[in-house]
């Protein structure tokens, strides 16, 4: 069970989290500009990476706060943790 | 009478403190500190169960928790019972009783038995090949082979025993009071960190601590003189907690552990009232010592597995812990130097060692010279390649192996014996690193996997961590604590070691044998009886991964995973390929390491604790008033109040007539409610719901259906505008939550510009729901000063007003079809306000009516229930529900997946209304709807969502989701049920007052 340290609480147990899936996929501002394959795109495309990943989680049962991860799913380790708007760091 | 084998006091066993136990229903005695184990040793009793396949009378083979066939029932039809426990784990008390288990009518003679001889008949995977076809009959098989099969039973009544979970934080957990650990612990505790030590068995010292010999020495003592000091030293040490009996079973990721305390069970029962049988312990350690020791393997031989062979370290165990000597006449075979070891302790005591074979050819060894001084005959190079004795072994006989280990060379000699001590070598206990997700790695020269790479801030010391000799643990221990520890010294850099042990080893996974593989029984997995032949079985027939052969051989998948056989399991699996041995990798090792009962994984949430429940404020009156309760999410709502032995259908009968024809009355204070305020909120509403709010005018209220980005719908209820910038949702009960999350989500990072602020507030308000013709009469009585004409209060609006001096907020809003007003209060006015309703509405019969109630009421008007006439594959357009999308709206959650390829097909399931032609038939919610029985297979055109019997309407009414449904009204369909057909026209799915009159009746 992970140690996250939300940005706006500290390290607390992964229980009080919930994952909210890959981050940085932008709701499109112009949906209806977009054919069904581009929309489709967006709606249901998503990685399953072993190795790095940019997710999102929620801080569910505490601040309920969403930010953004970067987990090494191979190992469970957390790389980097930033807020939301906040630019990914760097591999 | 059975024997005493009871030979010397130990130090460890309390002889002045007789126990007496019963064992297949007779007597025995044992003394305060044995195992039940060491006192049937004690008793001269080997024999104590029946293999799984087989059925082999099996006995004691180790004294610990990898012991795979000592495993007995405890309290048998008792409340306590407990099945597959181990007995070398079990500590007597008082009253103890332990009976054998698969085995039928006793574990002497088990009819079971027959399976042995026909073992030619039951390979490896037999079960798989023979049930298979045809594969209708699996369900009939597979009630005679659980029959057969199973191991202990499982309690039928409730457990009367007490578990808690503690959570413990700590600098470091040491895992393992063998001599590493007792050593990591002190130089720990001593540098000031927060440690905790736990160990399974109920002594410290690991089996140094009884290591008592001039071969072994530290400092210039006995090994076990010198360790017991430190023993005594670190109980004194205060920030140092130790627990004893402490199992862990799992070793997670970020160093979280979850162990296992026990403390009640060496107790006698009438002891235990009152007291915490076991504890969950939850660990989050900053750094993690594993100390978990090495298991000795076993040997792999024709007829390994009968009771009176176990392995030298459990016989030595027996001998220098409890003063029990597992035979009068004892033949060890080995092939490194343990066997000798132990040998020399049963001699010390005077328990007499016939011969010790050993697989090396040449030796040197101190301990060896011991042995032969004392006369026992040493054969070198030899094997043992069969065993005698159905329920005890009485004879061995030996062969010569040749140079290459592959073959037995020369003739047979048969020594009779009552024991045999067997001694493969050692395998580090890597099992709780790899569970953390460390990764091992393979060490040629004395075969063994040994940790190398780890996952988190952890080493393993000690034996498991291949430091299998009392020298390299003594030498390399301090190394490893300093570096991890980063310190500069501990108590132990200047020690001095000294031991006779030579490390020399020769092994062989499967011994060879003058027989061919196929006429013998090489246990390799002795719980689940897989054999080496069973491994080339399955290496013939193809498979090579290690974790096929282990399913299909079920090698490694009792309740003891294998601890001891699985080593060789690897080794027969690379040997017969062909390969080295590191390359296949290893089974994976999952927790828990050993059983866990399910009283201590839920510790105090059983009960009315295992799913806690939300109760509204009028929950008592419910309660009074002889309701029936229905669970939605967490709630207990009120489902229907039956009045005189009414059933479910009289009840819903009657509140659903009252509540048209008068007046009726719900409570609605489950449902979700969530306050929203700032500048953008009538913007923030535009994007969740499909349809416009911006000229919602402020005191009205609107109807609202939410979708998912995918355009199915998600959730729905009516939202009121409170002010310019705050409004007041209602979700559905269920979805509460839910709608809350997704709605933040949103806001947080798709729409941070947007000023919206979200509350929940549930729970602050109830809401008390007066539905019928009579219901302005109610609420006017309730709140005179409220104007509750058309004028002032038509229908979805909502007015900010008193009770007595009360804030509370009514909204003229219906569910039912019926002129009806919600009243939100403050929760804990409310019970008042109901009781004020039902006094007022004595005179017009107010009902108070359940969810049943409401739901066939709102049936009656055709209006959904998300969750109930949706699933998540209903757009609003399925639902006939066009009306609620808005076309001028830009862009809504959802909107672009209404015109997706897939949601614009014609022949999507859409909800429509089902009549039944006969109106006193009702149909099942679920039925499948067909249009064409005769066509094979039936085409399914959709299923039942709904149904009812309408007392409003006198007839059966259905709503249901049908292929193609929207342009099928006046068809005529189908619902195929197990007994007959019920023919159905397709409708409209309103029902009742199309025309909305009785909104303002």
């Amino acid at each position: 069970m992970f140690i996250i340290n939300c940005p706006f609480c500290g390290e607390r147990e992964q229980s009080e989290f919930k994952a909210g899936g890959e981050a940085h996929i932008e709701r499109p501002k112009q949906p209806t500009e977009l054919s069904d394959d581009e929309w489709a795109e967006y709606l249901f495309m998503r990685k399953n990476i072993k190795g790095i990943q940019f997710e999102r989680w929620n801080h569910i049962h505490g601040c309920r706060k969403w930010f953004n991860m970067v987990r090494d799913t191979s190992n469970d380790e957390i790389k980097a943790i930033y807020k939301m708007g906040e630019k990914p760091p760097v591999k | 009478m059975s024997k005493n084998l009871r030979v010397k006091t130990s130090k460890f066993i309390d002889e002045t403190y007789r126990v007496s136990f019963k064992f297949n229903g007779s007597k025995y005695f044992g003394y305060k500190g044995d195992t039940l184990a060491s006192a049937l040793l004690a008793n001269d009793i080997h024999l104590v169960g029946r293999s799984f396949k087989y059925h082999r009378p099996r006995g004691i083979m180790t004294s610990g928790s990898e012991e795979p066939n000592a495993i007995v029932q405890l309290h048998n039809n008792s409340e306590r019972t407990e099945p597959n426990v181990r007995a070398t784990e079990v500590e007597i008390y008082e009253g103890l009783e332990a009976s054998s288990q698969n085995c039928w009518p006793s574990v002497n003679f088990d009819i079971g038995g027959i399976n042995n001889l026909l073992s030619p008949l039951l390979p490896a995977g037999f079960y798989y090949k023979t049930f298979m076809w045809p594969a209708s009959f699996w369900e009939k098989y597979e009630y005679f082979i659980r029959k057969s099969a199973g191991l202990g039973k499982s309690p039928t009544k409730a457990d009367p025993d007490i578990y808690e979970h503690e959570y413990i934080h700590c600098d470091v957990l040491i895992v393992g009071a063998g001599i590493s650990g007792i050593m990591a612990a002190k130089t720990a505790a001593k540098n000031g960190l927060k440690t905790l030590l736990v160990d399974e068995k109920p002594n410290l010292g690991g089996s140094t601590v009884y290591q008592n010999s001039e071969h072994f020495k530290i400092n210039n003592q006995n090994s076990g003189s010198w360790l017991e000091k430190e023993i005594n030293e670190i109980k004194k040490i205060d920030n140092l907690d130790i627990r004893i009996r402490t199992s862990v079973a799992a070793f997670h990721g970020y160093n979280f552990l979850l162990a296992r305390e026990n403390l009640t069970d060496h107790l006698p029962i009438e002891q235990r009232k009152n007291k915490t049988r076991q504890k969950l312990l939850k660990i989050r350690a900053k750094k993690v010592i594993t100390a978990t020791g090495s298991l000795e393997r076993p040997l792999i031989f024709d007829n390994n597995d009968r009771p009176g062979i176990l392995l030298s370290s459990a016989i030595k165990r027996y001998a220098d812990l409890f003063g029990v000597a597992c035979g009068e006449k004892n033949i060890f075979l080995t092939n490194n130097d343990s066997a000798y070891e132990t040998a020399i302790s049963l001699i010390q005591k005077g328990i007499k060692v016939e011969a010790i074979v050993d697989n090396r050819e040449e030796i040197e060894s101190k301990l060896l010279y011991e042995i032969e001084k004392n006369n026992v005959k040493v054969y070198k190079g030899f094997t043992i390649v069969n065993t005698n004795g159905y329920k005890k072994i009485n004879k061995v006989s030996l062969m010569k192996l040749s140079k290459d280990g592959q073959k037995v060379i020369g003739s047979k000699i048969d020594l009779s014996c009552d024991c045999l001590g067997v001694s493969g070598g050692w395998t580090p206990a890597v099992h709780l690193f790899t569970q953390s997700g460390g990764k091992l790695k393979f060490r040629e020269e004395d075969q063994v996997f040994i940790p190398n790479k780890y996952s988190s801030e952890q080493i393993s010391i000690g034996a498991c961590n291949g430091d299998l000799t009392l020298e390299d643990i003594i030498e390399n221990t301090p190394k490893y604590l300093k570096e991890f520890l980063n310190i500069k010294k501990t108590d132990y850099d200047n020690v001095e070691v000294f031991s006779d042990e030579n490390k020399s080893k020769r092994n062989i996974w499967l011994l060879p044998s003058d027989k061919i593989l196929g006429k013998t029984k090489s246990f390799v997995d002795y719980q689940n009886d897989a054999t080496a032949k069973d491994i080339k079985l399955a290496l013939r027939e193809g498979f090579r991964s290690i974790e096929h052969v282990k399913r299909y051989t079920t090698t490694g998948m009792g309740t003891d995973q294998g601890k001891l056989g699985n080593m060789h399991a690897l080794g027969i699996i690379s040997e017969t390929a062909g390969t080295k041995m590191g390359e296949h990798g290893t089974t994976t090792f999952r927790p828990p390491y050993t059983p866990l009962t399910f009283g201590t994984i839920v510790g105090r949430n059983v009960g009315e604790y295992f799913d806690i429940f939300r109760k509204t404020p009028m929950h008592e009156w419910h309660l009074k008033n002889k309701a029936e309760f229905e669970n939605v999410g967490q709630w207990k709502r009120a489902w229907y109040y039956p009045k005189n032995n009414e059933n479910m259908f009289e009840a819903v009968q009657r509140e659903s007539k009252a509540a048209r024809e008068s007046v009726g009355i719900l409570d609605a204070s489950t449902l979700g409610k969530i306050d929203i305020q700032g500048t953008d909120a009538s913007e923030f509403l535009n994007r969740v719901y499909t349809n416009a709010w911006s000229k919602l005018a402020v005191g009205k209220c609107r109807y609202g259906l939410m979708l998912n980005e995918d355009g199915m719908v998600y959730d729905d209820g009516v939202t009121t505008r409170l002010g310019e910038n705050h409004y007041i949702m209602t979700t559905t009960t269920g979805g509460a939550a839910n709608v809350l999350g997704k709605l933040e989500d949103y806001l947080q990072t798709e729409w941070p510009e947007l000023d919206v602020y979200l509350t929940s507030v549930t729970d602050h308000f109830a809401t008390i729901s007066v539905c019928g013709p009579n219901s302005k009469k109610i609420i006017s009585n309730v709140i005179p000063d409220l104007d509750l004409s058309d004028e002032n209060f038509p229908h979805m609006s909502f007015k900010n007003t008193k009770i007595g001096k009360i804030n509370c907020r009514v909204m003229r809003i219906s569910f039912t079809g019926e002129h009806s007003y919600e009243i939100n209060i403050q929760a804990n006015y409310a019970n008042s306000v109901w009781e004020k309703c039902m006094e007022v509405g004595k005179d017009f019969n107010i009902t108070p009516y359940g969810t049943e109630t409401m739901h066939l009421l709102r049936a009656e008007k055709g209006f959904i229930i998300v969750g109930q006439d949706t699933d998540a594959t209903m757009t609003p357009i399925d639902l006939q529900m066009d009306w609620i999308v808005s076309k001028k709206k830009y862009d809504f959650i959802g909107k672009r997946s209404l015109y997706r390829s897939d949601t614009i097909k014609d022949d999507r399931k859409q909800l429509v209304g089902l009549l039944t032609d006969n109106p006193n038939e009702i149909l099942e919610e679920g039925a499948q709807i067909v249009a064409d029985v005769n066509k094979s297979p039936i085409e399914m055109l959709g299923h039942v969502t709904s149904s009812y019997y309408s007392p409003n309407l006198k007839k059966s009414i259905a709503l249901g989701v049908v292929r193609g449904g929207k342009n099928m009204i006046g068809k005529k369909l189908i619902i195929p049920m197990e007994n007959k057909t019920i023919n159905v026209t397709v409708t409209d799915s309103v029902f009742l007052d199309k025309e909305n009159k009785r909104l303002n009746a």
